[in-house]
């Protein structure tokens, strides 16, 4: 079953802004699916119209098969959300702020505080509940959206930049604990601009720019188009210039201690490495250059952009054509 | 939903509207006890003791009346505007939006706040006044009955005020420069017939003046205006500021994009 299906969704906002386009987008039940794109590419809008915050202007989202115009409020159900801001009463206490959400899906109070105090331990606020969610700190506040979103048991869990200004340790928990969720049968839409986390995370992934969904696949078979990848290796004994059989390939040095490589046919990491093994040259360590998904996602930004602008530039040429 | 998610819904809105006034009752509870006995002290006391009787009442006795539906207007008023308008400022009003509670339950929800907070005022300034005058109930029926739908009139007032308020600034515009003179010409403090004919007509025009009335006709037994009509003018206020608060809902007017 389809947890979520958008058809040619567009919004037009009430000062002309065509923010949607025309948004496809599906996401099987069980997935962990990535929606990436730039500020301004229009993810929050569409979570906005998917959750109810957002009034659409054409198109048709489906949530677990149930139309959102149709019968709102079951589709709203299924539906937790983090939002990327802030938007809960900030002089409230923590227990109340849950015990009320799960009020609001029409949970009884003494069911409420359970799953309040279930949330609230394994996201390790308990001991914060009686305090107002304005004396929290920024990694506390998201893990309160999170369990005030989970307050209901829902069965697709929306995150829009979950884990934007929170440190290393709370991101890599948060990480934990959503893995885990997925495990236990719970569909999540994540968006965020750390793309690692998307990579490491998600299964799924559709790319939205300037309104339109400009990539819709598997993470795996996505990372399988790169054709480059270029990687830093760093040198036990500092080297002056590289050995001239490495001109035949994008191979270059960085300074004297590092070497940056461009791993692509008919370069090989096995034959980058015989390479060095030929001329003694000693490597003590490797990384990535930039996140494999984020070197893709700014291709596919680039593509999509080159091609908006070609078909702008052929209207134009059509129009000028036509006025003579 | 079903009846009792959707009550559930209902009793949890109602719950932390009352919650929450009753968390700042140093704000909100308090203020009207401080301002009517001053009322009290100055009109009743000072001023009224030098006036004739009114309709075979005190001057004191004759204010008692619209002191406590003034404080019920203002507070009922009060707690919807102020209590919408943060949650659309901080954005929480979005717990609401993303869940399934059906819009009528929301808007009742937020009128029951405002009347809980009516009420509750309403009753501390008849306890105050009860130390300045001795007045008896004459109809509980019409008092209470008055009292409930005032109260749920001016917190759809409230509630229509905060969806269309953009900056703090326009949620007291409409209390400072509507509520407060209407109220005050509302003949809380003399009845119209001490006014000349033509300002007899202009007044009739005041809503709020058959309110004022209707709660004294409870109280006192008498009134300047006839309780049919007066109940027929809070109804259709009832009524028409209902329909619109939830045109506003439905259509997400300040509150949706």
């Amino acid at each position: 079953m389809k947890a979520l299906s958008i058809k040619k969704l567009e919004k037009v906002y009430k000062n002309n802004f065509p923010a949607l386009k025309g948004v496809d987008l599906e996401v099987e039940e069980g997935d962990f699916f990535a929606l990436l794109g730039s500020n301004g590419a229009g993810k929050s809008t569409t979570i906005g119209i998917i959750s109810g915050l957002v009034n659409k202007t054409a198109g048709q989202v489906r949530i677990f098969d149930t139309d959102i115009d149709t019968d709102p409020a079951k589709a709203k159900s299924y539906l937790g959300l983090v939002p990327q801001e802030f938007n809960f009463n900030q002089f409230e206490p923590l227990i109340e702020i849950l015990i009320n959400q799960a009020g609001y899906y029409g949970i009884n109070r003494k069911l409420a505080y359970q799953r309040a105090e279930q949330y609230l331990r394994q996201l390790e606020l308990w001991d914060k509940r009686h305090e107002m969610a304005r004396e929290l700190s920024g990694g506390m506040k998201r893990r309160l959206m999170i369990a005030r979103a989970l307050v209901h048991n829902p069965r697709l869990l929306i995150l829009d930049e979950p884990t934007a200004g929170v440190d290393i340790e709370i991101r890599r928990s948060m990480w934990t604990f959503l893995t885990e969720l997925n495990r236990q049968g719970v569909t999540i839409i994540l968006t965020t601009h750390y793309l690692e986390e998307a990579e490491s995370l998600c299964k799924n992934i559709a790319i939205i720019d300037h309104g339109i969904t400009i990539e819709h696949s598997n993470m795996h078979k996505l990372l399988s188009q790169l054709d480059r990848e270029t990687i830093i290796l760093y040198l036990q004994n500092s080297l002056q210039h590289l050995p001239a059989e490495f001109a035949n390939y994008d191979i270059r040095l960085a300074d004297t201690d590092t070497i940056e490589a461009d791993i692509k046919a008919p370069l090989t990491m096995n034959k980058l490495f015989s390479l060095f093994n030929a001329h003694n040259i000693e490597i003590k360590g490797m990384r990535n250059k930039s996140n494999r998904l984020e070197h893709l996602f700014m291709c596919l930004l680039e593509k999509n952009r080159n091609n908006t602008a070609l078909l702008e530039t052929i209207q134009q040429t059509h129009a000028e054509t036509e006025q003579l | 939903m079903n009846l009792q998610e959707n009550y559930q819904a209902f009793k949890t809105i109602v719950i932390k509207e009352f919650l929450r006034f009753i968390r700042i009752w140093i704000q909100t509870v308090l203020p009207p006890v401080v301002t009517t006995a001053l009322y009290f002290v100055i009109f009743g006391e000072l001023i009224g003791s030098q006036l004739a009787p009114i309709d075979g009442y005190s001057y004191m006795d004759y204010i008692v009346p619209g002191l406590i539906l003034m404080a019920v207007i203002t507070h009922s008023y009060a707690n919807v505007v102020s209590s919408f308008y943060m949650a659309k400022f901080q954005k929480s009003i979005e717990e609401l939006l993303v869940s399934p509670v059906p819009n009528h339950i929301i808007l009742l929800g937020y009128i029951s706040g405002g009347v809980s907070r009516g009420f509750i005022v309403g009753f501390i300034v008849a306890l105050v006044a009860r130390y300045f005058s001795d007045f008896h109930i004459h109809s509980y029926w019409i008092t209470f009955g008055i009292v409930f739908l005032t109260a749920i009139l001016f917190s759809l007032a409230g509630f229509i005020n905060a969806i269309y308020a953009n900056s703090f600034d326009d949620i007291s515009i409409i209390p400072t420069f509507v509520l407060t003179p209407l109220t005050y010409l509302g003949g809380i403090f003399y009845s119209i017939s001490m006014l000349p004919e033509f300002w007899q007509k202009v007044s009739l025009i005041n809503p709020i003046l058959y309110m004022v009335n209707s709660f004294r006709y409870g109280l006192l037994g008498i009134s300047d205006t006839n309780m049919t009509h007066a109940l027929l003018i809070i109804f259709s206020f009832i009524i028409v500021l209902y329909s619109f608060a939830m045109h506003l809902l439905n259509i997400g007017k300040g509150i949706k994009n």
